[in-house]
C-alpha cells in the first residue's frame, strides 16, 4: 500500500514560504471567505484582488465596456414619435403612464408585457445556469461589473494587490491620505455618475441634464439621484463581495439551478493533488501540478480558495482560470488545472475516464420549451395588441329613467381610448337592443362623428332611449346588449358589452 | 462589578450577570455597522429638529428652519389645484351657455367638476345621480317642470324656486280643497279626469264629471289639453312622470292641500361661473330639452 504523499511533506517548509516554483512567489493570501472561516464569526476581512491577465480577464474587460456603454448611453438615443411624444428612445414615462422601448409602447394597462419579460429574463438565467452556472452573476450583474470598475479606479490610485495592502496597513501618512481620498472621490464620481444614468431613464435627458445643471430638476430626481449615488458607493467601492455573499438570494438558489452536467469551474483536483511547491529540476511524477502558488486565490474578488470546490460565494467570474493558466505556463504544465468543466467528467476525469458534455437534457430542454411558451404568448399578445381599447361605464344612479312618453332611457359613459397615433374618427350604434335610440351629448343628433385625438382617451355621455312600443322586447329588469364603435377610416367593428337596465316589473304609472 | 470575569472558552470578558446559576453573558461590543447607524441617526434627528417642527415650547412649538407646516402644505396644494382650474372657469365664462357641451376640451371638466358641486349642493334633495325623489324631480328624464334649456336650468340655479329671491319662479298650485274652491267629490271627479289624460282613469263617469271642473279650474296654468306651461311651472298631466305621484289618492291629495316645493336661490352660495358649470352639468345629464 503506498500513500500518496502530499507535496509539502516532500519539499521542506522553509522553502515552501518563499517560492512555489522557481521565479514563482508563493502568495501569502488567506481565503477570508472560505467555508472554514465562514463559521468563526469573524468581523470582515478586506479582500485585496490582484489584476489579473488573460482571456477571461479581456472578456470581462468587453462585457463590462458594454454593459456600460448601453447603461449610460442607452436613454441619450432619440426616437421619433411624432410631435405629442417623446423622442427619447428608452424612456419609462411614469408621469404620463406609458413605458416606451423604440419602437414598442406600453401603457400603464398593459404592464403584463413587462411581467412576460421578467418572466422570460428569470427563465434565461435558469437555463444558462443550468449550462454554465452563474455566468450571470460571474460576467454581467451590475454588482460584479461596478465592483470591477471600483476596483479599477482603486487600482490606478493606490496600485495593485501589495501595494494596497501595504498603504492599509501604515500609518495615516500624507501618501495614504490623498491616494485614499482620491479613491473615494472617483468612487462618488462613478457613483453620482451612475445615479444620473439611472434617472435619465425616466425623464426626457438633455432636459434633465440641463436642469441637474441649473439646479432646478423635480426633487424625485435629486431623491434618486442620490440614492443610486449611495447604493453604487456603497454596495460597488466598500460592501462588494459581502454584497453577493449575504444579501443577495441567488447563490442560495443556485444550487437548486445546477447539476452534475452544468459547466462550472472547477479546480481539477485528481490533476492538482496532491499539491505543493515544485524544485527546479524536481520531477512531476507522483505529485499534483499544482504548486500551491495561491495565484488563484490572490485575483479571487470573493476572497475564496477554488480547490475547495464548488462554493456558495464562488461567483464564477473566471479570474482564477486566467490566473493559473499563467502559472501553468510558466511552470511548463498543460493549461486549464482550473477550467469550465463538469462534475460528470471531473468524477470520470479521475478514473482516467472522459465524460461527454451534455447540453441537451430534461432541465435544459425543459427551460428552453418553458421560454419558447413564454415568448410565443408574449408575440401573439403584441401583434393582437389593441390600438383602441373601449370602456362602458353604466349610470349607477339613476339605473333607468322613466320617459314621460312611456319610453326608458338608460344612462353611460363610454370611454374610447385611441392608441395610434393619428387622429381617429368613429361611429357608435348599438346593436342587440330593438329600436333603441343613441344620443351623445354635445355632438349632433344625426349619425354624430366622434372625433379622438391621436394617443387619447375620449369620455362620452351617451343615453340609449327604448320608446314605449319596443319595451316588450326588454329581457327583464336587464338586457345585454353591444355597443358598436366604427372606425370610419377603415370600417372596422370594435364591439363592447353592455348592459340595459329597466325595472323590475312592467313600469307601474305611480 | 468589582472583577472583570473572562469566559473560559472564549477568552471574552462576561457581563457578570448569572442567571439559573451557570447562565452567563458575553459582554459583546455592538455590531459596528449598528453602532455607526444609530451615530448617524442621532445626527439626522438633530438635523431634523433644526429643519422641522420639532419641540413645544411654553407658547407654542420651534418651528423649524424652513417654517414647514403639513397646513402650510394642504394650503399650497389648495392654491395650486385652484390656479390649474381657473383657466378652465375662465374658459367657461367666456364659452356661450350653449356651447359648452359641444367643447371637447372643456367637457371632462364640467362633468367632473359638476359632478362635485353638485354632490355637495345638490344631492340632499336630488340624489346623487340627480334621480329625485317625490317631490323632488328627477334631473335625468325628458319632463321639465320650469323648462330644460341650459339657459332655464341656469335661471333656477340661480334664482331658485319659490325660494324669497325677487327673481325666484313664484307660481304654485293653489289649495283648492283646503281654501273651499271645491268640494271633496269635485276633487274626486277631477283626479279621475287628470287619470284620464295619460290612460289610467278608473271611473269614466267621475272623469267625464270632471272634465267642466277641469276646464273651469285647472286650465289656467295646464292648458286646456293637460299639458302644462313650463312658464308657469305648471306640469303636464298627461304623460308618465308624476312629481308628487301618479295615483288617484296622489292626484287627490295635491289638489286637496296645494303643492309648493321650494328649490334655494344659490346666487351668493356659488359663483356665477359654477352656477353656468352646473348648468351645463345638469343638462348633460339628460341631454335637456
Amino acid at each position: 500500500m503506498t500513500m500518496i504523499k502530499r507535496a509539502a511533506d516532500i519539499v521542506p517548509e522553509t522553502a515552501a514560504a518563499a517560492e512555489a516554483a522557481p521565479g514563482i512567489e508563493r502568495i501569502d493570501v488567506t481565503a477570508v471567505a472560505s467555508k472554514q472561516r465562514r463559521e468563526s464569526y469573524e468581523a470582515r476581512q478586506k479582500v485585496y484582488p490582484k489584476l489579473a491577465h488573460g482571456t477571461f480577464r479581456k472578456v470581462k474587460w468587453g462585457v463590462m465596456v458594454i454593459t456600460l456603454g448601453v447603461y449610460y448611453l442607452l436613454p441619450w438615443i432619440r426616437w421619433d414619435r411624432g410631435p405629442s411624444l417623446p423622442d427619447q428612445a428608452f424612456l419609462l414615462d411614469f408621469a404620463n403612464q406609458r413605458l416606451f422601448f423604440g419602437p414598442i409602447e406600453i401603457w400603464a394597462q398593459e404592464l403584463y408585457y413587462i411581467t412576460g419579460l421578467l418572466i422570460l429574463s428569470a427563465l434565461g438565467l435558469f437555463l444558462v445556469t443550468a449550462v454554465a452556472g452563474r455566468m450571470w452573476c460571474g460576467y454581467t450583474c451590475p454588482q460584479t461589473v461596478w465592483t470591477d470598475l471600483m476596483i479599477v479606479v482603486e487600482r490606478f490610485w493606490q496600485g495593485d494587490r501589495n501595494a494596497r495592502i501595504r498603504l492599509d496597513a501604515s500609518p495615516w501618512t500624507f501618501e495614504k491620505i490623498w491616494k485614499k481620498t482620491a479613491t473615494h472621490i472617483s468612487w462618488l464620481a462613478v457613483a453620482v455618475a451612475t445615479g444620473g444614468a439611472f434617472v435619465f431613464y425616466f425623464r426626457d435627458a438633455p432636459t434633465l441634464a440641463g436642469e441637474f445643471l441649473n439646479g432646478d430638476a423635480p426633487a424625485i430626481a435629486y431623491v434618486f439621484l442620490g440614492i443610486f449615488t449611495a447604493t453604487t458607493y456603497l454596495l460597488g467601492g466598500i460592501a462588494r463581495e459581502q454584497v453577493c455573499i449575504y444579501m443577495c438570494p441567488w447563490p442560495r438558489i443556485q444550487s437548486a439551478m445546477f447539476d452534475k452536467d452544468s459547466l462550472l469551474i472547477s479546480y481539477r483536483g485528481y490533476r492538482g493533488e496532491p499539491r505543493g511547491p515544485h524544485k527546479k529540476g524536481q520531477t512531476w511524477e507522483g505529485r499534483g501540478d499544482c504548486i500551491d502558488c495561491k495565484a488563484c486565490v490572490a485575483v479571487c474578488p470573493m476572497g475564496i480558495d477554488i480547490r475547495d470546490g464548488v462554493q456558495l460565494e464562488c461567483i464564477q467570474c473566471a479570474l482564477c482560470i486566467d490566473a493559473c493558466n499563467g502559472i501553468m505556463d510558466r511552470v511548463e504544465r498543460p493549461r486549464g488545472l482550473i477550467a469550465y468543466d463538469t462534475f460528470q467528467n471531473l468524477d470520470a476525469a479521475s478514473h482516467h475516464d472522459r465524460a461527454p458534455l451534455r447540453l441537451i437534457r430534461p432541465r435544459t430542454i425543459l427551460y428552453s420549451t418553458v421560454m419558447a411558451i413564454v415568448a410565443a404568448i408574449m408575440l401573439w399578445a403584441w401583434f393582437n395588441r389593441t390600438v383602441l381599447e373601449i370602456n362602458v361605464l353604466h349610470d349607477r344612479q339613476p339605473l333607468y329613467v322613466q320617459l314621460s312618453h312611456g319610453g326608458l332611457r338608460n344612462g353611460y359613459t363610454v370611454k374610447i381610448l385611441n392608441k395610434l397615433h393619428q387622429k381617429r374618427t368613429f361611429q357608435l350604434s348599438t346593436t342587440g337592443l330593438e329600436g333603441a335610440k343613441l344620443a351623445i351629448i354635445g355632438l349632433e343628433a344625426k349619425n354624430p362623428k366622434i372625433d379622438v385625438v391621436t394617443d387619447n382617451l375620449r369620455a362620452l355621455k351617451v343615453l340609449v332611449t327604448v320608446p314605449k312600443k319596443e319595451l316588450d322586447d326588454l329581457k327583464g329588469s336587464s338586457t345585454p346588449f353591444q355597443f358598436v364603435i366604427t372606425d370610419l377610416a377603415d370600417g372596422s367593428r370594435t364591439y363592447h358589452d353592455a348592459t340595459f337596465m329597466a325595472p323590475n316589473n312592467e313600469p307601474n304609472h305611480d | 462589578m468589582s472583577q472583570k470575569e473572562v469566559d473560559q472558552v472564549t477568552g471574552v470578558e462576561t457581563t457578570g450577570h448569572v442567571w439559573d446559576g451557570d447562565l452567563k453573558e458575553l459582554n459583546k461590543p455592538l455590531p459596528r455597522w449598528w453602532l455607526y447607524t444609530f451615530y448617524a441617526c442621532i445626527v439626522w434627528a438633530i438635523g431634523y429638529w433644526a429643519v422641522y417642527p420639532a419641540w413645544p415650547t411654553l407658547t407654542g412649538y420651534t418651528k423649524g428652519y424652513f417654517g414647514y407646516s403639513q397646513r402650510g402644505e394642504v394650503a399650497k396644494e389648495v392654491a395650486a389645484a385652484k390656479a390649474d382650474q381657473a383657466k378652465y372657469f375662465d374658459q367657461i365664462a367666456a364659452t356661450p351657455l350653449d356651447d359648452i357641451e359641444k367643447n371637447q376640451e372643456l367637457m371632462p371638466f364640467v362633468m367632473a367638476g359638476g359632478a362635485a358641486v353638485f354632490g355637495d349642493n345638490c344631492s340632499p334633495c336630488h340624489g346623487k345621480g340627480a334621480q329625485g325623489g317625490p317631490g323632488y324631480p328627477n334631473l335625468n328624464d325628458d319632463d321639465w317642470l320650469w323648462g330644460g334649456t341650459p339657459e332655464a336650468i341656469q335661471q333656477t340655479i340661480t334664482h331658485g324656486i319659490r325660494s324669497g329671491d325677487p327673481e325666484a319662479r313664484e307660481m304654485q298650485m293653489p289649495r283648492f280643497g283646503l281654501d273651499g274652491i271645491l268640494k271633496p267629490n269635485q276633487i274626486k271627479d277631477a283626479a279621475q279626469y287628470v287619470l284620464s289624460l295619460s290612460g289610467h282613469a278608473t271611473d269614466e263617469a267621475a272623469a267625464k264629471r270632471g272634465a267642466t271642473i277641469f276646464a273651469d279650474n285647472c286650465t289656467p296654468c295646464h292648458g286646456e289639453d293637460g299639458k302644462g306651461n313650463q312658464e308657469l311651472g305648471a306640469p303636464n298631466l298627461t304623460d308618465n312622470i308624476w312629481l308628487y305621484g301618479g295615483k288617484e289618492a296622489d292626484i287627490v291629495k295635491t289638489i286637496q292641500t296645494g303643492r309648493g316645493g321650494v328649490m334655494p336661490y344659490w346666487t351668493g352660495r356659488l359663483d356665477p361661473v359654477t352656477i353656468k358649470m352646473l348648468a351645463a352639468y345638469v343638462h348633460a345629464l339628460s341631454g335637456g330639452k
